[in-house]
């Protein structure tokens, strides 16, 4: 079968890949495009380890198209720290070891970062919610959810 | 507790040497990785529970252009029944060569019959398809229950039980005096069976390798498990390519909670390559994981506990069957030897039984078997305090083992820290605070114990100082929760520097010595003491070195803040000489400074808890919720308390998702009806609440700084916490997991039912 152009942007470079038409963005984004950082957890949207951002709209990469990236501005956890400096909650999972085996954070950390966006002052059980479809088996969440509200205290206080 | 609190760095909150990676997308877990001119590899699994595999004709798939190559069961080392066990560790070889590849007989559904490397994943998928396989079906069991009626079919013709072939393929006994006298001095017992249903390990990372084989033979593997080392000597016997030609390299992994302590891909993916001379990847889906990987037993168990008046137990009788799953080795060592443990019984017997059936084989999960067990023993404790009318920590405080308890499965107890546990539960805010109004939803407390016996082994270390004088640690055992953070405390701890000087590495086979799995609770344990030893040889000849350049004696120099002083004014007036110094100095001075330590550890004492549990209970829609949890543990000494409070919490989530939700559902057709994470259904963060931990400190004497393992202890009590808070708040008992909503609605509307009918 012929592969597909795609033009795209990706963490806000303009880029091109072909792909198949039934690849998944998380295909184009890990085989193609070498972003391993987003990972696959279970390729049916039930694990968020796959989370990337559509025009800022948090979405599991495996239940999107790559085709549909055209002309779209796709954001992953490679996009999230500006050269040396780290987003504050990078900085703050790193200092409350919110992770363990690592494996959920980057999918934790986009789903965060599209939270605080939207609601600079979650509450816990908004927090809770949000995250309640990316999935971590190592740290029972605790944590987590401490350095995303604590995160949020901090960002709001600048 | 007594905190140790004049350390710079032991006991710190530091910031893990390979935080970064993981923050940022950087770090490379098994299927990140990839390689020039690399192909894909795709298994065929069975479809069937059980059946024989009469012919496997693979010559359409090989036509398929784009195959590269195609193995069978044929291609893998086989090790014959009737020659007897070959261990590698605890895993028979036996088994192992037939779990990876069915022999003969597809013994689950999944079983992989065969492998196709090509081109393209889907072109690799596509040829399995093409695999024509003659199966004749045969009758089957899941669960115990079926397996071990007379008649059940058998898996394992050669397998006998009290004379007759049979699918109970173990068993074994802990014993302690008489229980039949014992139970004739109880005032009150109480007998009960529980069920439980597999669990999987559930961990975010897919199975995953890359593996390439170069024509003379040398291969190398790069996956994510528990054990490089394990992944060498597994895939060695079973393609027999020798242990010196295979390098093993971890890459990162995503979680492995035992599931990742045996090898399913490596041996397929280095045959592929070997036939194909490409590199070869393989990547399991998560349907394949849930198929044809882990999960733990199911269970069977009846616990008997008699206790009199005063509230001391006078006998108990535990029968644990667990299954194995298609292969022999479930862990009835777990389950028999940890559930009775935390209490000093005078009169004893633990039984365990392995029962085969058409499931695929359990991995370890988790101190294996150890929850299975303490379930069903803390629900029965439960109900003994409570119809001895005691607290029912108390009533564990009264029987509590302690230093010169013999357990039933051998030690005798050194100063444990079991106590402690259960005094803390009993002082914490939680015990005291009230239970609060659920708003019409009914509210309960829980508590349970429990106890894993923790492991040391073979561990090994190199410690290199660079030539800037900062330093390199090697390791050989996977960081699964952080444990690099707690090396790196360690050895800027002793050498006196800041910890981020001390950069950790986990080195592959071929470049630090044997170490053996990331299980079991022992890795901070074993490796911090391979660790220490070599950091100590490396003070040692730093003060030489110091010692030379003053021209005194090396006794007269000590090591302190990261520089070498004189021991006092008498031994001379000299500027210190700091580590950097000394390392620049180091090709002048007799050359460059390093040491390594290997080392078979020991002194591993065994971990104890003690859980808390608030529940409320949706009485309409059968949904229980934990609103409140409390982990107490006596942690020996936390190095991290980070991430020993990560292990705690970690557990209790998993703990949790046993009790409420987790279980293998199949179809009449003995297939695996739910093997997603949608159906299959983890706790999710909205199903949990934070969890508290408290550690208690009780520093283990036989290790350098006091560490116990940590890992396991805190999956133990949980379900039982979980159902004796159900209980309280309902009046009811459980005696099957998980309590789902279902479940739960069943129970409540039973006496409602009874009375209609
Ligand atoms: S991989 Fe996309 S949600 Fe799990
Ligand atoms: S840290 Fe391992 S899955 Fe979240």
């Amino acid at each position: 079968m012929a592969k597909v152009h795609v033009t795209t942007t990706i963490n806000g470079e303009p880029m091109e890949f072909l792909c198949e038409p039934g690849d998944t963005m998380l295909d184009a984004l890990r085989g193609t495009l070498n972003l391993t950082g987003s990972k696959e957890g279970c390729a049916s949207g039930d694990c968020g380890a796959c989370s990337i951002t559509l025009d800022d709209r948090l979405i599991c990469s495996c239940l999107m198209l790559a085709v549909e990236s055209q002309d779209h501005e796709i954001r992953t956890i490679e996009g999230m720290a500006q050269g040396e400096k780290l987003h504050p909650l990078q900085q703050k999972f790193l200092e409350m070891a919110a992770l363990q085996c690592g494996i959920c954070t980057s999918g934790m950390l986009v789903a965060s970062d599209a939270l605080l966006r939207k609601n600079p002052k979650p509450s816990e059980e908004e927090v809770r919610f949000w995250l309640a479809g990316n999935l971590c088996r190592c740290t029972g969440y605790d944590k987590i959810v401490r350095a995303v509200m604590e995160t949020a205290a901090e960002m709001r206080a600048q | 507790m007594n905190l140790v609190t004049n350390n710079k760095w032991i006991g710190q909150r530091t910031i893990r040497p390979d935080g970064m990676d993981k923050v940022t997308g950087r770090a490379q877990f098994a299927a990140d990785t990839t390689m020039p001119g690399m192909i894909w590899g795709k298994v065929l699994r069975s479809p069937h529970p059980h059946a024989r595999i009469k012919s496997i004709d693979t010559s359409k798939a090989e036509k398929l252009p784009g195959v590269k190559a195609v193995v069978t069961a044929r291609d893998i080392v086989d090790f014959p029944i009737e020659k007897g066990a070959v261990m590698l560790g605890i895993q028979d070889m036996r088994w192992m060569c037939r779990n990876v590849m069915a022999r003969d007989k597809a013994l689950f559904p999944g079983h992989p019959i065969a492998a196709v490397a090509a081109t393209t994943e889907a072109i690799a998928a596509e040829a399995c398809e093409l695999i024509e396989v003659d199966y004749e079906v045969l009758p089957w069991s899941i669960e115990i229950d079926d397996a071990i009626l007379p008649g059940a079919p058998i898996l394992h013709e050669f397998n006998k039980f009290d004379g007759k072939p049979s699918n109970i393929v173990g068993r074994l006994e802990h014993k302690k005096g008489d229980i039949a006298e014992g139970f004739k001095k109880a005032d009150v017992v109480i007998e009960r069976t529980f069920t439980t249903r597999p669990v999987h390990q559930g961990y975010i990372e897919p199975h995953a390798c890359l593996i390439s084989v170069a024509p003379d033979g040398k291969t190398t593997i790069w996956s994510s498990s528990q054990g490089q080392f394990m992944v060498r000597a597994m895939t060695a016997y079973l393609t027999g390519i020798p242990q010196s030609d295979i390098r093993a390299i971890p890459a990162e992994i995503g979680g492995g909670f035992g599931g990742k302590t045996i090898v399913y891909l490596e041996p397929l993916a280095t045959l592929l390559a070997k036939k194909s001379g490409r590199p070869v990847k393989m990547v399991m889906t998560r349907e394949e994981v849930m198929r044809a990987t882990g999960p733990t037993s199911g269970s069977k168990s009846t616990v008997k506990i008699g206790a009199t008046k005063d509230g001391k137990i006078v006998a108990a009788h535990g029968t644990f069957y667990l299954q194995a799953g298609a292969f022999p080795g479930s862990p009835i060592r777990g389950a028999a030897g940890c559930s009775f443990t935390p209490y000093d019984i005078p009169n004893l017997l633990s039984e365990g039984f392995d029962v085969c059936s058409n499931r695929s084989k359990v991995a370890a999960y988790r101190a294996p078997g150890a929850p299975i067990g303490a379930y069903a023993v803390e629900c029965v404790m439960d109900e003994v305090a409570e119809a001895l009318k005691m607290d029912p920590l108390d009533f564990r405080l009264k029987n509590a083992a302690k230093e010169g308890t013999k357990a039933a499965h051998g030690p005798v107890f050194p100063r444990i820290g079991y106590i402690e546990t259960v005094e803390a539960a009993k002082a914490s805010p939680h015990y005291a605070a009230p239970l609060g109004d659920g708003h019409g939803k009914p509210r309960g407390r829980g508590v349970a114990s429990g106890f894993w016996f923790n492991a040391g082994g073979e561990s090994s270390a190199q410690v290199n100082i660079t030539e800037d004088g900062n330093v390199v640690v090697t390791t050989g055992h996977p960081d699964i929760g952080g444990s690099r953070a707690g090396i790196a405390n360690i050895c800027a701890e002793l050498l006196g520097i800041d910890y981020r000087r001390v950069s950790v590495i986990i080195g592959d086979t071929q470049t630090v010595g044997f170490s053996n799995l990331t299980g079991g609770s022992r890795v901070l344990f074993a490796s911090s003491m391979v660790v220490t030893q070599s950091t100590e040889k490396i003070i040692q000849t730093l003060r030489e070195r110091a010692a030379k350049i003053w021209e005194i004696d090396p006794e007269a120099v000590k090591w302190e803040n990261g520089a070498a002083h004189p021991v006092s004014p008498n031994a001379g007036q000299f500027e210190p000489l700091t580590l950097e110094e000394l390392a620049e100095k180091a090709p002048a001075m007799g050359g460059p400074i390093g040491a390594g330590v290997q080392l078979n550890t020991t002194g591993a004492d065994g971990g104890f808890g003690t859980h808390v549990c608030d529940v409320e209970v949706d009485v309409d829609l059968g949904i229980a919720r934990v609103i409140r949890y409390t982990a107490v543990q006596d942690v020996g000494r936390a190095i991290h308390p980070g991430y020993v409070e990560g292990q705690l919490q970690g557990g209790v989530a998993q703990g949790i998702g046993w009790a409420l939700n987790e279980e293998y559902i199949y179809t009449r057709e003995g297939k695996v009806d739910n093997p997603g994470f949608l159906d299959y259904r983890m706790p999710v963060c909205s199903d949990l609440p934070m969890i508290d931990c408290i550690m208690v400190e009780i520093p283990n004497p036989k290790h350098p700084q006091g560490v116990k393992g940590v890992g396991e202890v805190p999956l133990v009590p949980v379900m039982a916490a979980v159902a004796n808070a159900i209980y309280n708040a309902l009046g009811k008992r459980f005696y099957a997991l998980p309590m789902s909503p279902p479940k739960v609605l069943e129970v409540l509307e039973a006496p409602t039912r009874e009375a209609a009918e």
